[in-house]
């Protein structure tokens, strides 16, 4: 009997750093299993086993991609039944969060959200009000419910590998009834940088860019980090709406994140303020952002972020 | 002319996040002074009230109901959603609800937004913002939807309706989606699917002379061990104010800052 259980959606040709994220944080919680949607490659199965997974469940129908949450959900929770898991871990994507959600009601499960480390007892940390309040939560219900943002533990496989049984888990019939269905998908244009979300590093930019994420963009790939905005920036058409970070766009932790031409007012702070360190650029020397930057550099980001670029490219050879 | 709507908008009045926000009492709850109508519910009211008016407003027979649940502070989120222009409002408030989690407060929705459809005509759409402002959970479209059974179109950055059915789209995750499912349905809205309107002089006039139903927790059925910190399924142990962000060195460009910038991210270790 499984103790911990992580939902793993279409993983593709290989796992996503936040899905070993997920596998070692449940491992500290006790014997892993899986619940897969989509293909089961070979890598992807000798990854799960790798990380420790004894069982990958997998559903009865490979109909549930076709339908938003509510089947996703009863998929996981017939598998949280047949698996006795005690914890489910998700990813915390918006989709994640809300499959957490529905499958809370489902097993009469507290849900914790934006959870950034987990204790062996299930004790959840998270950080709430913008990052201005740490808190420790716990569900008082027999399972517990997480999703896990990304980039707060380092993955690390198992010291053993397992070779995980399969099994398919029966997706109730009723389960795509009343629910809402993706009638069509187009991937996103894929920019070839990390994920906004799960980047070491962040590069973003504000009004200041003035319409040119070109030297941010630079910069972006001499440091492999992901580009970031200001709301000022995408409402402006800047940049995609997806890069926005900031209270109604992306939450951000990265190791490092690099603001340039952001005034920093509340919004974006509520996006990138739990971030390690934080380096602004600035002309103005009144913007917000210096009150919270360790590192504040008044000055032209056109001239101060391209002489970065070049000096990181030659350092790096 | 499309078939008239009864939408229901739900609107949480949460602390004003352009101040300081803090965590009191032995709940570890949010203190709700200093509060106003969270931002992000503006959009659900706007795409509510443009869905109502393609289709006659009021006179028609559609219906925009302002519901908020919350103690009696929150009834200005209704004041205000009926300011910027939806035609009635209801307040849930109990003491009991106070502490309530997600799936405590989705309990209470739910049983409020079966009250409202069991007076008149049942409602057709549920509509909420993307998030709260405070909580930041996105959790209660979704319990909500597994409450009453319904389907969920969250995150809807464009919003149709037509035939009985909604199509939205859908650009949260990796992909951009069309979305579609049959009313009644629980759907959320983004901040990219329209400009909120402001209250004008006359809708603040208006305002004064629409209804606000006011709701207890018996008049929707639901005991008080069902929601609040009884019948809420987590618990914050905990709430440390984080230490605030202090300001590191501060430089002026003098034409090297560049190199100065990786010199210090060299320095952290960081290149």
């Amino acid at each position: 009997m499984a103790n911990a259980l992580v939902f793993i959606d279409n993983p593709g040709a290989a796992l996503k750093k936040s899905s070993l994220e997920l596998l070692t944080i449940a491992r500290s919680l006790g014997e892993t299993a899986v619940a897969l949607t989509g293909e089961l490659s070979d890598d992807v199965a000798a990854t799960l086993g790798a990380y420790g997974a004894t069982t990958v469940y997998r559903p009865s129908t490979d109909d549930l991609d076709n339908y938003l949450v509510g089947p996703k959900a009863a998929y996981l929770a017939a598998v949280a039944a047949t698996s006795g898991a005690t914890a489910v871990l998700l990813d915390n994507s918006p989709e994640g969060k809300e499959i957490a959600g529905r499958l809370g009601i489902k097993l009469n499960a507290g849900v914790i959200t934006d959870v950034v480390g987990v204790e062996p007892d299930g004790t959840a940390h998270k950080s709430v009000l913008a990052g201005s309040y740490n808190t420790s939560a716990k569900a008082t219900t027999a399972v517990t419910v997480l999703s896990v943002k990304a980039n707060n533990v380092e993955p690390a496989p198992a010291g053993e590998a397992s070779v995980p049984a399969t099994t398919t888990v029966d997706v109730p019939g009723d389960a795509v009834a009343g629910s809402a269905r993706i009638s069509a998908r187009a991937e996103k244009p894929v920019s070839g940088r990390p994920d906004l979300s799960e980047a070491r590093i962040v590069v973003a930019g504000g009004r200041g860019v003035d319409g040119d994420f070109g030297p941010l963009e630079e910069l972006a790939d001499a440091l492999g980090a992901a580009v970031g905005a200001s709301r000022a920036a995408t409402d402006a058409g800047w940049i995609g709406h997806d890069a926005q970070v900031g209270q109604t766009g992306v939450t951000v932790s990265p190791q490092l994140y690099i603001s340039a031409g952001i005034s920093g007012a509340i919004q974006q702070k509520a996006g990138m303020q739990t971030s390690k360190v934080i380096v602004a650029v600035n002309k103005d020397a009144e913007s917000p952002v210096f009150e919270i930057a360790d590192y504040g550099i008044i000055g032209d980001l056109f001239k101060v972020i391209p002489q970065a670029t070049a000096e990181i490219k030659k350092r790096k050879g | 002319m499309e078939e008239t709507l009864k939408i229901v908008v739900l609107v949480k009045h949460v602390p004003d996040a352009q101040f300081d926000r803090h965590i009191t009492g032995p709940a570890n709850t949010t203190d709700r002074e200093e509060s106003i109508l969270s931002e992000l519910d503006e959009y659900a009211l706007e795409a509510a009230l443009q869905l109502a008016e393609e289709r006659g407003g009021p006179k028609a027979g559609n219906e925009v109901i302002a519901l908020s649940m919350g103690p009696s502070g929150a009834v200005n989120a209704v004041k205000k959603s009926l300011q910027i222009g939806a035609y009635s409002g209801v307040h849930l408030s109990d003491d009991a609800l106070a502490g309530s989690d997600a799936a405590a407060t989705s309990l209470a929705l739910a049983a409020a937004i079966r009250h409202i459809s069991a007076d008149g005509r049942p409602v057709d759409l549920v509509l909420t913002g993307m998030a709260s402002t405070d909580g930041e959970t996105s959790l209660v479209p979704a319990q909500l939807a597994e409450r009453l059974s319904l389907p969920q179109v969250t995150f809807a950055s464009s919003l149709e309706i037509a035939g009985g059915q909604v199509t939205a789209r859908r650009d949260a995750g990796p992909y951009s989606e069309t979305i579609e499912a049959a009313l009644p349905a629980v759907v959320s809205v983004t901040d990219q699917i329209n400009e909120p309107r402001y209250p004008n002089f006359k809708g603040i006039l208006a305002a004064k002379k629409k209804k606000i139903t006011s709701l207890t927790l018996s008049d929707i059925g639901v005991d008080a061990s069902q929601v609040g910190l009884a019948g809420s399924w987590t618990v914050v142990e905990s709430a440390e104010a984080r230490p605030p962000r202090t300001a590191g060195t501060i430089i002026t460009d003098e034409g090297d800052a560049g190199i100065k910038l990786v010199d210090f991210l060299a320095a952290q270790k960081l290149l």
